[in-house]
């Protein structure tokens, strides 16, 4: 999508099936909190089975985007669908899992009752018994919490109680799962793990992840990007292909090289206002 | 309105009250306390304990579930687990209600410790039947979470939420007729009693307290208790909202 200058974009896609697998599409997708536009006017699709990540620096919207896809950010505008629902359709509640980047788990509870309360809120019910021992059993496992599971959520690290949050929403086997910031204060060897069970999440569970961080060298760990700046999308592809457009060893030069030619082109009275809906519109430069 | 996810949830909050034993134990022993206070502070005037200890056992369990239920929920907003419950398949009346029972079975405890410990050992003359002086409690009670947990939506911190407590009890703790009769304040304060839920929980105390069966006002009486609960229970819902700013 990024090499078409215009709102026809999808249909140089190479693949139309991508399109009807497609986790989550988004249409000049606004979001305004109190006076200020945080999202303006976003085109950018996610897709299903991969995993994306959403970088930026902080501060520039990736929180905000990801709870528009959740459906529990407010004055949302644009069109926004989230596995072929409207996003915040109550249908989706129970097939999107989403972790806040401050852990949202009750610290005076252990760890297996944290998990065994949201396990019962989404398979309620004396029938279920059964599915919610193996979920929040697996759900340990998953994060690698086992040895924990007895604990106070409030006596772990932070970076355990991270992976407890984590926990949350791996138990109802999520189609999507939208992690804000998941690694952020974690050491190098958590980081690594955490990563391959993304991937392995992707690839065994068929789960569609949307990944933010502000950190640049994840990157190369996501199948797909989607670069964010002053919320708007600066650029989506693969980091190969961003790599290799803007001409540079890693993606933190690429996205360094996309801010300097936005600033410069803002600059220059001809070209078009990056506010002014079709924030793509503004790069067509790097193609070779 | 699923009722396993209310049960569950409620089961939540009492595991969470588990882990903080202190808290179960002021909750329930702080009103025996002042009982036993004001038992001999009136240790010359038993008619006067009858009264106040009366009302005191409607008022108790009101302002001790106003404050739990208003830092419990503040909380809940604030760590983020309230977003992440309303993000999921859970009801709000499942929420509501699963506070509502959870705190409404510790107010259950805090009466009936209390009202024993006032008609058996205090020597609190009761005419009526200490059951009814349970049911008012209970309440009582009710109206108290149902307020914490209104108010909860318009406090940003657990510092402002502890400042609601006189804001919102105190006013109507002055106005209860605990310290007067209401029918002797000036006019315009006897309106403003009429319409405040804590009149109607002295006044079915004090029911009970005079009269052997149940009065036709002590039906009224226990009916706006009842339906001021539910009523602002309501309003609470309406602040929980799936989508934030």
């Amino acid at each position: 999508m990024m090499n078409s200058p215009t709102g026809a974009a999808r249909s140089t896609e190479p693949a139309p099936a991508a399109h009807d697998t497609a986790a989550v599409t988004a249409q000049a997708l606004t979001a305004v909190r109190g006076e200020r536009t945080v999202l303006r006017g976003l085109d950018f699709t996610v897709p299903s089975g991969r995993i994306t990540g959403l970088l930026g620096p902080s501060g520039c919207g990736k929180t905000t985007l990801m709870r528009a896809i959740v459906g529990t950010q407010a004055k949302v505008g644009g069109t926004l669908q989230v596995l072929g629902r409207p996003a915040g359709d109550p249908t989706l509640r129970s097939r999107i899992g989403y972790v806040t980047q401050d852990p949202s788990v009750y610290d005076d509870l252990t760890v297996r009752q944290n998990l065994d309360y949201f396990a019962a809120v989404l398979f309620p019910g004396r029938a279920l018994r059964h599915d919610r021992r193996t979920a929040v059993e697996r759900a340990i496992t998953d994060v690698d919490l086992a040895s924990h599971a007895d604990a106070l959520a409030g006596r772990l690290s932070g970076g355990q109680r991270s992976r407890v949050s984590l926990a949350v929403a791996l138990l109802g086997t999520p189609e999507l799962l939208v992690l804000d910031e998941p690694t952020v204060g974690l050491d190098p060897v958590l980081r690594r793990d955490l990563w391959n069970l993304f991937h392995q999440i992707a690839a065994d569970r068929g789960t569609t992840l949307l990944v933010s961080s502000h950190v640049m060298d994840e990157a190369e760990r996501c199948h797909r990007l989607l670069l964010m700046r002053e919320g708007e999308i600066l650029a989506e592809d693969t980091p190969e292909a961003l790599r290799r457009r803007n001409d540079t060893a890693t993606v933190e030069e690429a996205f360094l090289h996309l801010v300097d030619a936005a600033a410069a082109r803002a600059a220059h009275p001809g070209a078009a206002h990056p506010g002014a809906g079709h924030p793509r519109t503004t790069h067509e430069e790097p193609r070779s | 309105m699923n009722g396993a996810r209310t049960l569950a949830t409620a089961a939540r909050v009492l595991r969470q009250l588990r882990h903080d034993p202190r808290s179960i134990a002021l909750m329930l022993l702080v009103p025996c306390l002042m009982l036993f206070l004001l038992r001999y502070v009136f240790d010359g005037s038993p008619g006067t304990f009858d009264n106040i200890g009366a009302s005191l056992l409607g008022i108790f369990p009101l302002i001790t579930m106003f404050l739990v239920t208003s830092i419990a929920t503040l909380r809940e907003r604030t760590s983020g687990t309230l977003e992440r419950l309303l993000a999921m398949p859970l009801g709000k009346a499942d929420l509501i209600a699963g506070y509502a029972l959870a705190f409404g079975l510790l107010a259950v405890i805090q009466s009936t410790l209390a009202t024993g410990l006032a008609v058996w050992f205090l020597g609190l003359d009761v005419v009526g039947s200490p059951w009814l002086l349970l049911l008012v409690a209970l309440l009582d009670a009710l109206l108290g979470t149902a307020l914490g947990l209104f108010v909860s939506a318009f406090a940003a911190s657990e510092f402002q939420a502890v400042q609601f407590m006189p804001a919102v009890i105190f006013p109507q703790l002055l106005l209860c007729g605990l310290f007067t009769p209401r029918d002797r304040m000036a006019p315009a304060l006897e309106a403003i009693s009429d319409v405040l839920p804590m009149s109607y929980a002295v006044d079915g105390m004090n029911q009970v307290l005079r009269h052997p069966e149940i009065t036709g006002d002590f039906v009224r009486d226990a009916l706006v208790v009842a339906g001021c609960a539910v009523l602002v229970l309501a309003l609470g819902a309406a602040t929980l909202r799936r989508r934030t700013a």
